[in-house]
């Protein structure tokens, strides 16, 4: 079964960071990403059970990774060697019961969600944040009856959706795909899922001025879900919606999904200033300055060095600037977090989400499914390769956006290839 | 010699290729057989004397008005308002048409012991001049006697504290004009009448008015019904101004206005041949087109841009006239027709332009893809009485390079016009019901209108009004040689050439399709029969 296995190597790694150079996606050639025949890995213990991939999405987070460019922060809680791909749609191969606790029959197709936390590793009791629910701050990843790993396609223990043998999951990590989604749908469920979590986890307020940074496939779908999450009354309606989208095809997707303007990331501050009525210092044209007011809520969903200093530019002051985009080390100018007193908030994964009501708690995965349903986020897979053109795929996901692309997967399904 | 009319040239096997301009550039084409070129009259004689014809004027009012003299006491409040940057274009040789009139007016005032005197350029919404600019318009004695005592000022049209409510016209227009003048015991208006639009009670209402007096008039309502807005009896824009004016006299507004005409000598003599009939071209004209097109094509656009910037027109006066406004603007427009007005039989399928470096809100700035869209649509096209020089549903084919560069300082709500209204409409309608309110209110343009050197907020939606006849009027718009990526984003066609443009343009008119091309600047006034 064909397999693309990420080992530790340092040479590799080296090498992967060097090509990274001439553009993203370029490591994963030279990098530690290999194309092996494995089986599928077996079940570490009860509740656990096999998934056959159809669909796996290649994520900025794997790119950084092929690239030999993700933070260190990661070393010790991911286990070596493993098989990428968090984000997919697939195929249970055993009866199971599934996350919202309903029956799975074998042969249903179903979404993962990666975070390997308590329940996933048998550790009893949970930790505190997986007992409210909140599995994505799971203090025990690196724990339990199974090797560290954030979440599945980082650990070496369950496999990844960048295999045809297969990966394992916890019943836990299941949730049954609606028949009306496709699988193009279905596979951006977990990104989709990442964006209800930061939309929800920010305190946006009716008629406030949200801009978004970045129009990939995370700054479209948190485009996507402030418009969903608004209308079905799960979050205030902003005033404005304004996202910064480098490309054209970014731009029409984000205005298509819900944004008031999307524009070139270069002239979102001053579509900020406009639309919050600020005053700008230094700079007539007010296109890099900072503002007097700005944004209520910033969504950087680049988590560059530029992006976050843009992010702390435009944001108001009190405001909130939620890092969506993975930030790996960087150096900012913090003075103006300082003196404007601004939130700057990590925005990660997915756990429960708290609704209107005090007792309205409702998993974020489900209403990542009425997201993707809603707005059809399938539509932003551009294109689907086999898993022996890895290195196209890879590179055509590093420069998606110079060619007219928002998400590439794996097509790991077994037959013609498409 | 005497001076000869405007003429229309039929094109034939021997005529030379015709000038086009194009921005910072210029170049020759080759027109299809039977094209017309429409060329402007030759300049009219210049006033020998103008001071004393200005003072002439100024003792012999038109219509219900004394002699300004006879208007002059101690202990009055006199104000002096003038006509901005704007005018005239491209910007006359010192002395300045306005230093001429109103040093005489001061000389009168001084003679009459009237001592509280205060100046102020009349800006509408335009943006504050620099003090070099106010002194070429003014002198430097005018400046230095006026300016260091604050009693030079820049009409403020978002100061509330300097801004007379007067009254709402029998149609429901406010209007709201500065205190200042509205309060002075006798407003003087400076005016300089470079096209037919200029002047009138258009002077004080629009000049000296806030947006909330000019939004009744400057909307796309008014420019469609406009037709055209160069020509007074049938402007909806000057009927409501007119309105407007009236208003402000009734309200006992003392007004003496002033206006003065010019010939159309634009360019000074080593770019002569750009306002002559290329087959009457020189040896010398020859030689200088051959030189400066070289040059051009050699140097960076901006520095091409400072170059024609800093030229200043040997424009002469050809007549002034003081008094009552409605008398004396009569006298005026029949003046500018005088110099300017050219009678062409029918309507062309295809009206081509090129279009120059200059209109009247980039001087000593550049000239963004608004204004290039407004001097081609809104102004060359309404350059016109009776009917357009093109055929309802005809073409329109521009040479301009309309590059996307804007200047921060002058224009910087049009950036944001560009950025974030025409990548939504180019509908005027539309833009004027969801975006404009907006902008006219946004702090920041508030600001840099008040403080710096900036268009006011509203002011690139008003450029974009003024194109609304012609948008409504048009098949198609095409620009030569422009980027095509800001040409689109205008909504209009680019073409790499003017074949390519005539091949366009067949898409719309047909293959067989009459062709006219203004020969502009000299500026001209089609008398479409």
């Amino acid at each position: 079964m064909s397999t693309l296995l990420f080992e530790r190597s340092l040479p590799r790694f080296a090498a992967a960071r060097v090509a990274s150079a001439f553009g993203s996606g370029r490591g994963a050639g030279v990098g530690p990403l290999r194309l092996v025949e494995r089986d599928a890995p077996e079940v570490p213990s009860a509740g656990w059970v096999h998934v056959d991939p159809i669909l796996s999405g290649i994520c900025g987070s794997d790119l950084a990774t092929l690239d030999g460019r993700s933070s260190r922060y990661f070393e010790d809680i991911v286990s070596f060697p493993f098989v990428p791909g968090h984000e997919v749609v697939g195929t249970l191969a055993q009866d199971t019961t599934g996350a919202l606790g309903g029956p799975l029959p074998a042969g249903s197709r179903v979404v993962l969600q990666p975070v390997l936390g308590c329940a996933a590793r048998g550790i009893e009791p949970q930790c505190p944040a997986c007992q409210a629910g909140h599995v994505g701050n799971c203090g025990y990843i690196a724990f339990g009856h199974i090797r560290p790993g954030l979440q599945t396609g980082f650990c070496a223990d369950t496999g990844g959706g960048w295999s045809s043998a297969g990966l394992v999951a916890h019943s836990t990590q299941l949730y049954a795909v609606p028949d009306q989604l496709s699988d193009e749908d279905a596979v951006t469920v977990e990104p989709v899922a990442c964006a209800v979590h930061a939309v929800l986890g920010a305190p946006i307020a009716a008629g406030d001025v949200v801009a978004v940074i970045g129009a990939g496939t995370l700054g479209l779908l948190v485009t996507a879900a402030l418009g969903h999450l608004a209308t079905a009354g799960r979050c205030a309606t902003p005033g404005a919606v304004l996202v910064g989208a480098r490309y054209p095809h970014q731009q029409r997707l984000a205005r298509e999904l819900g944004g008031t303007e999307a524009l070139p990331s270069d002239q979102l501050g001053r579509a900020v200033r406009r639309h919050s009525r600020s005053l700008s210092y230094g700079g007539a044209a007010g296109v890099t300055a900072t503002l007097s007011g700005g944004a209520d809520v910033v969504f950087d969903c680049v988590g560059s060095p530029e992006s976050i200093a843009q992010s702390l530019a435009m944001v108001r002051p009190r405001g909130t600037v939620a890092l969506v985009g993975m930030p790996g080390k960087v150096t900012v100018d913090l003075a103006p977090l300082w003196h404007r007193e601004v939130r700057l908030a990590g925005a990660y994964a997915y756990g429960t989400e708290r609704g209107p009501g005090a007792d309205d708690a409702i998993s974020t995965f489900a209403l990542a499914f009425d997201v993707a349903a809603a707005q059809q986020t399938g539509r932003l897979v551009s294109a689907t390769y086999p898993l022996t053109r890895f290195e196209d795929a890879v590179t055509h996901a590093g420069s998606a956006g110079r060619r007219g692309a928002v998400k590439i997967a794996f097509d790991v399904r077994k037959g013609p290839i498409r | 010699m005497s001076r000869r009319p405007g003429f229309v040239l039929e094109v034939d096997k021997s005529t030379p290729p015709t000038l086009f301009w194009s921005g910072e550039s210029f170049g020759l084409e080759t027109l299809p057989e039977g094209s017309r070129v429409v060329y402007a009259p030759e300049p009219m004689k210049a006033i020998e004397d103008p001071y004393r014809a200005i003072r002439q004027a100024l003792l012999q009012p038109q219509g219900d008005r004394d002699p300004l003299p006879a208007l002059l006491r101690p202990g009055m409040k006199l104000t002096i308002c003038f006509d901005d940057i704007s005018l005239p274009l491209p910007p006359m040789e010192s002395p300045d048409i306005r230093q001429m009139v109103i040093e005489t007016v001061l000389d009168m005032a001084a003679e009459a012991g009237v001592d509280d005197v205060q100046l102020i350029a009349a800006l509408a919404l335009h943006r504050r001049m620099t003090e070099d600019e106010l002194r070429h318009a003014l002198g430097d004695r005018v400046y230095d006697a006026f300016a260091p005592h604050g009693l030079l000022t820049q009409h403020d049209a978002e100061d509330p504290d300097n801004l007379l409510f007067i009254g709402e016209t029998d149609q429901g227009e406010e209007v709201e004009i500065n205190k200042r003048a509205a309060t002075s015991d006798l407003l003087v208006y400076v005016n300089i009448n470079l096209v037919s639009m200029d002047g009138g009670h258009k002077s004080v209402a629009t000049g000296l008015a806030s947006y909330r007096s000019l939004r009744h008039h400057h909307n796309p309502h008014t420019m469609q019904h406009s037709k055209s807005f160069m020509d007074q009896p049938a402007s909806e824009l000057h009927t409501a101004n007119w309105r407007m004016g009236r208003l402000i006299a009734e309200s006992g507004v003392k007004i003496f206005q002033i206006e003065t005409t010019l010939n159309n000598d634009t360019f000074p003599s080593n770019f002569a041949f750009l306002q002559k009939r290329e087959w009457e071209w020189s040896l010398r004209d020859r030689a200088s087109y051959a030189a400066a097109s070289k040059a051009l094509s050699k140097v960076p656009p901006r520095m091409a841009r400072q170059i024609f910037h800093s030229i200043r027109s040997p424009h002469a006066m050809t007549s002034v006239q003081a008094g009552e406004v409605e008398a004396v603007h009569a006298l005026t427009t029949a003046n500018v027709w005088a110099q300017q007005g050219i009678e062409v039989d029918g309507q062309t399928d295809i009206l081509t332009m090129g279009l120059p470096y200059i209109c009247p809100y980039n001087v000593n700035s550049i000239m963004n893809p608004i204004l290039v869209a407004c001097l081609g649509l809104g102004y060359f096209f309404n350059m016109y009485r009776g009917k357009p020089l093109v055929r309802e549903g005809g073409v329109v084919i521009m040479k301009h390079p309309t590059r996307p560069e804007f200047h921060p300082g002058h224009h910087p709500s049009y950036i944001d016009f560009y950025e974030q209204v025409l990548t939504q409409t180019v509908d005027p309608v539309r833009m004027h019901k969801e975006f404009e309110e907006s902008f006219a209110t946004d702090p920041w343009y508030v600001h840099l209108y008040r403080t710096g050197h900036a268009y006011h907020g509203v002011h690139p939606f008003y450029m974009w009004y003024w194109c609304a006849h012609a948008l409504t009027h048009l098949g198609r718009v095409i620009v030569v040689g422009g980027d095509p990526k800001a040409v689109r984003r205008l909504g209009f066609s680019p073409a790499s050439s003017l074949n390519d443009a005539l091949e366009i343009a067949s898409d719309v008119v047909g293959p067989s399709p009459t062709l006219t091309h203004m020969h502009n600047p000299p500026i001209f006034m089609s008398d479409v029969r």
